[in-house]
């Protein structure tokens, strides 16, 4: 590639912002007793290093799992274990048993930002820049644009280099788009792999899960399932079931291992959703109550059937219309279904929803740029409280600016760039007067960013009312909960209207 | 495509100043103090004066406001008075002002080592906010750049690489907005007035400069160029054919006019003290010779490859029984420590001599400015060159100074495949001596990762720009450039592992300045005969 060094300053350009904003505070940073995910990672190196492979999950005398107990997969606790091997070597006090809890001093944060840059720089940073390089029928120069963007999206840099999560999203996520990769391209095994790493580093990874099943199983049908396709079905059965077991291996050894794991992974016993959550039930409980009015397993059987019904068309039609484009838009719409509807959902599960948004950020990138500040913003009371409101604000303008100068996002707000020409065409049949839609989104947009730069102006400078000392939060949630929605239905409307129109250009050309 | 232009500058601007602002929360993130863990001998004055003389020698000016004005450059409160012309003093003095809606408790006179998060915020921004002047006078420069080899790519013109040069200058972003200086907008004044030079505006740019000088003197290195441009090419109206001086075309007015410029801005900062009677006083503050021939840590000039060679001939001496080990002063085998360093075999150096060396090396550049003038490129090559003399033989240079003489070279690295390569070479030596101003391991990965953001783009851009000329380096130069990155691995990695540590601490600093000044002295050799040797203006007009 002739730009190769145009390419070098942006991964560079992404790795100063990245340390730049490691260099500020973390979650839970001298707050005893329980401080934060911070703390969360240490420990996890702490149980891993120091107990047997069969304890690390398992409630003992040297392992409270009421303190940061391992809720993750296998994976995960994998890293740790890496990990703590070099802080052993580097000071063995960072993972001593017992007397390390709570420990922090500036070597070790730096110690820890360290893991998180190596481990992004190994998985998520190259599976990008070779995700942009594989995009097809735009120029050299889009590609580094776009690269640009998807490295400099603030709400990944600030979760995993701000906020400190106990789980390191890039390693998760770059697994996922080493997957996205590896399936768009046709090297189905290696994406298939892939991805199953990525599901067995966090199980919120099963937010992408059923559009990678449903790309392959369409992929499957396509080839004809008496010949090619049966085989290549069967080859990837056994790819995922090999890859299972070689992470599980060591909790396949009895039977009660396996299910504490999965009892950890899976706590049904915490609740519809905590915190304050950008979602459906989080924003309905400001009218109603859920929680205390219906019992528990209503209220998983509730999220279940939302969630599932709303993803159910997205799904059908790509399996039975298996198309790259259509494949990284149901992943959007699926994973922001299951952010909106499912139980149990974390406020920086959002990030699973914006990786395969920042995927169609070439396409749609107007949409996709509003998208991804709203989900930034959603992270807003998160941030706030652990001070990162400075590295918010800056990247998220930088990342702005970067969207609105590479892709021009403001001039392309036509139907036909919004891929939303079939749709409106199909309307206008029965409502002839339907042309206000391309204006009538700029205006959401503009109301959309008032809002937010209002409301962001609000929770910095006022103090909430002392009846109500979350209102902002919640006021944040709501709105982006709201977005949420609007977007819910416009992907839907992508990818239901969006082969219709291929078919159309078909029969024209 | 003026708009364009203007659009990308606005952008680089503020992502200059977004930078800043991450380099701002990053202190208030790490907590920045005098807690330096691994100050050992040769960096410790460096660290003092880093800490001090950053943030706070400015809470210290920023007091100003406390003081009448009588006595604003007088007390001895503490070590890091002003040391900066009256300008400078009036600035604080207005920040001051701003400043007490920060924080009240910043401006006490008696607070000597304060600092909180929002005083770190005020000083962070005051500095942001007063780019705004670099970023218009680099917009002027833009201008000024005859544009003939417009490429069809944005990136690819000379406009954009240079303003990118300019924005994103690795040792202003880390001088400015990470060790604590207001170097940013002076810059803006320097470049604007050669700008203004550029565009035949004469009298204002002598204005800018002699604002300019009494913000801060060190500008004082450039001053004969301006001073024999203006004469040579704004008080003689006219040459003659061959190049050379026509004597009757002197202009009083315009002499006139020039003078009195800079007579009433000298009045308007000077005169004050002028009237209290207290002019020794500021002199004697803005010109402390008191100080040694060389900071704790080398500036990679040529000294420093005098002070090298001194050890090494004393330390071969010493091998061969030469020398007798009870004549030789403690302080120089430690080094360091000590401010003044004593040679053992050469003779030392006194201020007189680096004075008269630094006239010696810049008259020949003054000459050709005054015999074959090239209009304000010549100038603007002369300037240079007056920089980089003063900072080759100057006494007690800083290694910041050599940012005098990077960033006049940036508007004309992007006219000439020459001194593109020159230029390169330059920049990349002088930035990497800036790395000793950060030395703590949270901006080890910073100052790697913005100098090769830099140091990159600047080599590709400006080899695409000159690519159908000759390769812009010559094998010992490639080699020489690429020996910087083990250097920094020797320096920083691998050095803290091994058992000199302890004994010689002061080894990575020193290797570090002798192998920059090989490369400066290098550099500013290859522009000195680059200039001598250029045929006159005349004759390029006839080829």
């Amino acid at each position: 590639m002739e730009k190769w060094y145009l390419m070098t300053i942006v991964v560079l350009i992404g790795l100063t912002v990245r340390w730049t904003v490691s260099l500020n505070s973390y979650s839970g940073a001298g707050k005893p007793p329980m401080f934060g995910d911070y703390e969360a990672q240490r420990h996890w190196q702490e149980i891993t290093f120091n107990l047997p492979v069969k304890q690390w999950y398992f409630n003992s005398s040297d392992n409270n799992l009421q303190y940061w107990g391992l809720d993750y997969p296998p994976l995960t606790a994998y890293h740790s274990l890496l990990c703590a091997y070099v802080a052993k070597f580097i000071n063995p006090d960072w993972i001593a048993l017992h007397t390390s809890r709570g420990y922090e001093s500036q070597a070790h944060k730096l110690f820890m930002r360290t893991t998180v840059l190596i481990a992004d720089l190994l998985i998520y940073i190259p599976a990008v820049v070779l995700y942009c390089c594989s995009l097809k029928d735009i120029s050299t120069k889009k590609k580094i644009a776009n690269a640009l963007c998807i490295l400099l999206y603030p709400g990944l840099i600030l979760i995993d280099y701000g906020h400190f999560q106990n789980i390191y999203n890039s390693v998760s996520l770059g697994f996922a788009l080493w997957g996205v990769l590896g399936v768009s391209c046709d090297w189905d095994l290696l994406g298939s792999l892939a991805f199953c790493l990525a599901i067995n580093y966090k199980q919120m990874e099963l937010y992408h899960s059923l559009p990678f099943f449903c790309f392959l199983l369409g992929k499957c049908f396509k080839k004809g399932l008496k010949g090619k396709g049966f085989v290549l079905l069967v080859k990837l059965a056994c790819t995922v079931v090999a890859s299972f077991v070689l992470c599980w291996l060591p909790f396949f050894t009895e039977r009660e291992q396996t299910l504490q794991v999965l009892r950890r992974l899976f706590p049904v016993d915490r609740g519809l959703f905590e915190d304050k959550v950008a979602n459906i039930w989080c924003s309905f409980n400001v009218f109603l109550k859920i929680r205390d009015i219906l019992p528990r397993h209503i209220q998983l059987i509730m999220s279940f059937c939302f969630t599932f019904l709303s993803l159910l068309p997205a799904c059908i039609k790509l399996t039975l219309q298996p198309s790259s484009k259509g494949f990284r838009l149901t992943l959007v719409s699926c994973a922001l279904s299951f952010f909106l509807f499912s139980f149990q959902v974390h406020e920086k599960s959002i990030l699973l929803v914006s990786l395969p948004v920042c995927l169609v950020l070439s396409e749609i990138p107007f949409m996709s740029t509003w998208f991804l500040l709203v989900s930034t913003f959603s992270l807003l009371p998160l941030l706030l409280k652990d001070e990162l409101l400075m590295p918010s604000v800056v990247t998220t303008m930088a990342f702005f600016i970067a969207c609105v100068t590479s892709f021009s996002i403001f001039e392309k707000t036509s139907e036909e760039e919004l891929q939303l020409k079939s749709f409106s065409i199909s309307v206008r049949k029965y409502l002839p007067c339907f042309t206000f839609l391309s204006r009538m989104i700029q205006y959401l947009f503009l109301i959309s960013v008032i809002t937010m730069v209002l409301l962001t102006l609000m929770t910095v400078t006022l103090d909430p009312p002392q009846k109500l000392p979350d209102l902002f939060s919640v006021l944040v949630c709501f709105v982006s909960c709201l977005n949420f929605l609007f977007f819910l239905v416009y992907f839907n409307i992508i990818i239901m209207w969006d082969s219709k129109s291929g078919r159309n250009q078909k029969k024209i050309s | 495509m003026a708009l364009w232009q203007e659009r990308s500058q606005s952008i680089l601007g503020t992502q200059s100043a977004s930078c800043g602002c991450r380099a701002l929360k990053k202190r208030s993130g790490t907590g920045w103090g005098a807690q330096g863990t691994d100050n050992t001998g040769f960096r410790r004055p460096q660290l003092d004066c880093c800490v001090k003389n950053g943030c706070r020698a400015k809470t210290e000016s920023v007091e100003t406001k406390k003081q009448p004005s009588n006595g604003g450059v007088y007390t001895a409160t503490s070590e890091w008075t002003l040391d900066y012309p009256p300008f400078f003093a009036w600035f604080e003095y207005i920040l001051s002002h701003v400043a007490k809606y920060f924080d009240q408790e910043m401006l006490n006179v008696r607070n000597l080592n304060y600092s909180s998060s929002r005083t770190l915020l005020f000083q962070r921004f005051s500095v942001i906010f007063m780019d705004v002047l670099f970023v218009y006078a680099v917009h002027e420069c833009c201008k000024c750049i005859d544009g003939k080899k417009v490429g069809k790519e944005l990136t690819e013109k000379p406009k954009f690489i240079l303003s990118v040069l300019l924005l994103w200058n690795f040792g202003l972003l880390i001088v400015d907005h990470i060790h604590f200086q207001y170097n940013g907008f002076l810059f803006g004044l320097m470049l604007l007035s050669i700008a203004r030079l550029f565009q035949k505006r004469h009298m204002e740019g002598a204005f800018f400069f002699a604002v300019l000088l009494h913000f801060k003197h060190i500008y004082l290195y450039v001053a004969p160029a301006y001073g024999v441009y203006l004469l040579r090419s704004y008080c003689f109206t006219a040459n003659k054919p061959d190049g050379s001086i026509r004597w009757n075309s002197f202009s009083f007015v315009r002499v006139i006019s020039l003078g009195l410029v800079v007579f009433l801005v000298s009045a308007l900062s000077l005169g004050p003290f002028l009237a209290l009677n207290q002019l020794p006083q500021v002199f004697s503050r803005l010109f402390p010779f008191k100080r040694g021939l060389c900071h704790a840590y080398w500036a990679p000039n040529f000294w420093a490859l005098y002070n090298a060679l001194d050890k090494v001939l004393s330390v071969i001496g010493l091998k061969l029984k030469f020398l007798d080990p009870n004549n030789i002063p403690k302080a120089s085998m430690t080094s360091g420590l000590v401010q003044q360093f004593q040679h053992t075999v050469l003779p030392s150096v006194t201020p007189l001599t680096t004075l008269i060396c630094t006239l010696i090396a810049i008259l020949p550049s003054i000459f050709c400015l005054w015999f074959k003038p090239q209009g304000p490129r010549g100038f603007l090559r002369c300037l240079t060159l007056c920089a980089l003399s003063s900072f080759m033989f100057g006494w007690h240079v800083h290694e910041k100074a050599i940012l005098l003489a990077i960033l006049p070279m940036s508007l004309l690295s992007v006219q000439k495949a020459g001194d593109a390569s020159i230029f390169l070479i330059l920049t990349t030596t002088g930035h990497y001596s800036l790395f000793p101003l950060l030395f703590t391991a949270p901006e080890l990965p910073i100052k790697i990762l913005l100098m090769l953001l830099f140091t990159i783009y600047s080599i590709s851009s400006l080899k695409t720009l000159f690519r159908k000329e000759k390769p812009l380096f010559n094998w010992m130069e490639t080699f020489y450039l690429l020996g910087l990155g083990p250097l920094e691995v020797c320096c920083e990695f691998v050095f803290p592992f091994t058992s000199w540590k302890v004994k010689y601490p002061f080894l990575p600093l020193l290797l570090t300045s002798v192998y920059c000044a090989v490369g400066i002295t290098y550099a500013w050799f290859k522009l000195y005969v680059s200039v001598l040797i250029d045929p006159p203006v005349g004759k390029t007009k006839k080829q």
